[in-house]
């Protein structure tokens, strides 16, 4: 089990409020993500759910059981830190059986699950290692395994793959949705990385400034943004927003419409514009479009194969039933 | 960053020289002190017997049979590891407190403590003795010296582990916190461990400090918990006599306390800056 409820929370620090009244259900068994801006608190609404941080009004329940008091020690949570926090002074094995070990489990039930975590983490081979003497993904793995062994109510996680290689993040990435997956543990996971969030979550909350903007799918969040901040933060490369006539001939104030969602033709459309950049990633081209009349730049994304030059006159056409329309509050007009 | 790139002849020469210079100066009361344990009362005083003199063993013969040197070394010993303990006993705690936990008020408090160790402690002298002789009735005991050194020492104490303390990473005692370490625990398991360096150099120089303090101990004791210092007062003799017997108990006093920081000296460097040195 692991059902977190936040109701009510708030958080200041000093004279500044990071965190204004907040609610927000996490359902067992869900792989959250906390994604916005940096600075937005996504950090430290995690370590209140945590305790690492007291909450300066608002409760957090966890199971049915009010723990907004409670030390982090006592609220049966496990978390991966950015910096993995591994203990430096012990080995791989002693870092991994601390918790156990501070939970009185016997040895032979440490050991045990010790080798369960690192046969499932490839981390056999270095158990006797000091984390000092440890590559970074292998650090990370041992975070994890350190994490998973004591059968937490649910896992935080802030940014653990972010002091990763590329490649390795990938890596990562698919062992920690194939570990939510087995595990069926619930699971809040703090990133600035589209990426991840779309893959991975069940539930996406965005934030900005501390405000929840949205919570929902990841289809869902790209599908029906409720705002003009959700629609320009979820989807990369970022929504065009166009304002002005062509707005207001659909009855907007401003129109969205992903890079994805038009289409290109060097004879006609609906708009015209002259190429700037066109950035080629192999699989897709980005165009860069200067002069439409509507925006500075329009991005559009077009298939690989295609290539125009700076200078080289296009035209566009959107996709209409993919045109999202806000009000001038910036709130999604359906 | 100018200044070390450009290692003139002049500076590569003169500083260490002048390093010698200040080290001799420093060395030469000792060396001094040293000397004159080995002379008769008689040449101390002689100048032409500063440096040639015929060596003799009676000053050190004659402490140990008429003032029973080890009576005080023993209490000496007592006091300094005992209010060593104390203050790391106390000083651990507090100085993790202040590192992990701050409050709006640790910076000021920080201060606060360590202004006490600016006012002089001759303006608490006659209070301190009347206290502890008339009312609280612990004069000249252990517990008195262990308890004033303690207390004498535990700001500068908490000021350096603090420094430590600070330099290990929140993340691992946050770590420690999610892994259901109890208070207790975080310090046993983690913090002592990680500055382990750090808290060796502090109670090394504390017993040091302990060792060395003179004002208290001289005053707050007559026998029973009287330390090395107390001892050397005794053999203070005002027209300058005895400096062989003095210097010979000097000797005898210090002498422990230099070897310890020899054999030492990498911690107490590091110590003394404050971890600076890595
Ligand atoms: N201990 C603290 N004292 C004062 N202000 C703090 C403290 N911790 C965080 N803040 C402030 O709270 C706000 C939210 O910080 P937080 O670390 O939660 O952001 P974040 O969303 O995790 O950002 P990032 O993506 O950069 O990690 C920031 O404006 C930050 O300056
Ligand atoms: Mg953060």
């Amino acid at each position: 089990m692991g059902r977190i409820l936040l109701e009510n929370v708030t958080k200041s620090f000093g004279d500044a409020q990071v965190i204004p009244p907040l609610d927000l259900v996490i359902d067992d068994g869900e792989f959250t993500v906390f994604v916005g801006p940096s600075g937005c608190g996504k950090s430290t609404l995690l370590r209140l759910i945590a305790g690492l941080e007291e909450t300066s009004s608002g409760t957090i329940t966890i199971d049915g059981l009010d723990v907004t008091q409670v030390p982090p020690s006592k609220r049966g949570l496990a978390m991966v830190f950015q910096s993995y926090a591994l203990y430096p002074h012990m080995t791989v094995r002693k870092n991994i059986a601390f918790p156990m070990r501070m939970a009185g489990l016997s040895q032979a039930e440490q050991d045990k699950r010790v080798m369960t975590a690192a046969k499932s983490l490839n981390l056999v081979d270095y158990l006797d290692r000091k984390p000092g003497q440890l590559s970074g993904g292998q650090r990370q793995r041992v975070a994890i395994g350190r994490a998973i062994v004591r059968d937490p109510t649910a896992f935080l996680f802030d940014e653990p793959l972010s002091n990763l290689d590329a490649a390795l993040r990938v890596g990562m990435r698919l062992e920690i949705s194939e570990m939510h997956k087995r595990m069926q543990t619930t699971m809040i996971y703090v990133t600035h990385d589209q990426v991840e969030a779309m893959t991975m979550a069940d539930k996406i909350v965005v934030l900005q400034a501390g405000v929840i903007e949205q919570v929902g799918s990841p289809l869902e969040l790209y599908r029906s943004p409720c705002n003009l901040f959700v629609a320009g933060f979820i989807g990369s490369p970022k929504m065009n927003f166009i304002t002005g006539t062509e707005a207001a001939n659909r009855h907007a104030h401003t129109l969205g419409v992903r890079p994805e969602h038009i289409a290109v033709s060097t004879q006609t459309g609906a708009w015209t514009g002259r190429v700037s950049v066109s950035e080629h990633l192999g699989s897709d081209t980005f165009l860069h479009v200067h002069e439409t009349g509507l925006a500075d730049t329009l991005t559009v994304r077009t298939n690989g194969e295609i290539s125009f030059k700076h200078g080289d006159i296009i035209h566009l056409t959107p996709r209409e039933e993919m045109v999202h329309r806000f009000d001038a509050a910036g709130l999604r007009i359906s | 960053m100018a200044i070390v790139a450009h290692h003139s002849r002049f500076s590569k020469i003169a500083w260490p020289v002048l390093a010698w210079i200040v080290a001799l100066l420093f060395f030469f009361p000792i060396f001094w002190m040293l000397l004159t344990s080995f002379k008769t009362d008689a040449d101390a005083v002689k100048p032409e017997h500063l440096l040639f003199f015929t060596p003799t063993l009676e000053n050190y013969a004659n402490m140990t049979e008429n003032y029973d040197y080890w009576r005080f070394a023993t209490n000496s010993v007592i006091a300094s590891v005992m209010a060593t303990a104390v203050t790391l006993f106390v000083g651990i705690p507090s100085a993790y407190a202040m590192a992990f936990n701050p409050s709006r008020s640790t910076k000021d408090m920080l201060m606060w403590m360590l202004s006490t160790k600016m006012l002089p402690a001759a303006g608490v002298l006659y209070p301190m003795t009347f206290l502890t002789k008339n009312i609280l009735g612990i004069f000249d005991t252990h517990f008195l010296i262990i308890l004033v050194l303690s207390l004498i020492n535990l700001p500068i104490v908490i000021w350096m582990l603090f420094t430590y303390f600070k330099e290990i990473p929140r993340d691992i005692i946050e770590a420690g916190k999610m892994d259901g370490v109890s208070t207790w625990g975080e310090i046993r398991e983690i913090l002592i461990p990680l500055a382990w360096g750090g808290i060796a150099s502090t109670a090394l120089l504390c017993f040091i400090f302990c060792w060395n303090e003179a004002y208290w101990t001289v005053r707050l004791t007559t026998t029973d918990a009287a330390t090395l210092s107390k001892l050397i007062e005794g053999n203070r003799a005002p027209e300058g006599l005895f400096f062989g017997r003095l210097s010979a108990v000097s000797t005898a006093a210090v002498g422990p306390i230099v070897v310890l920081g020899w054999f030492c000296q990498k911690q107490l460097v590091q110590g003394l800056t404050f971890g600076a040195v890595k």
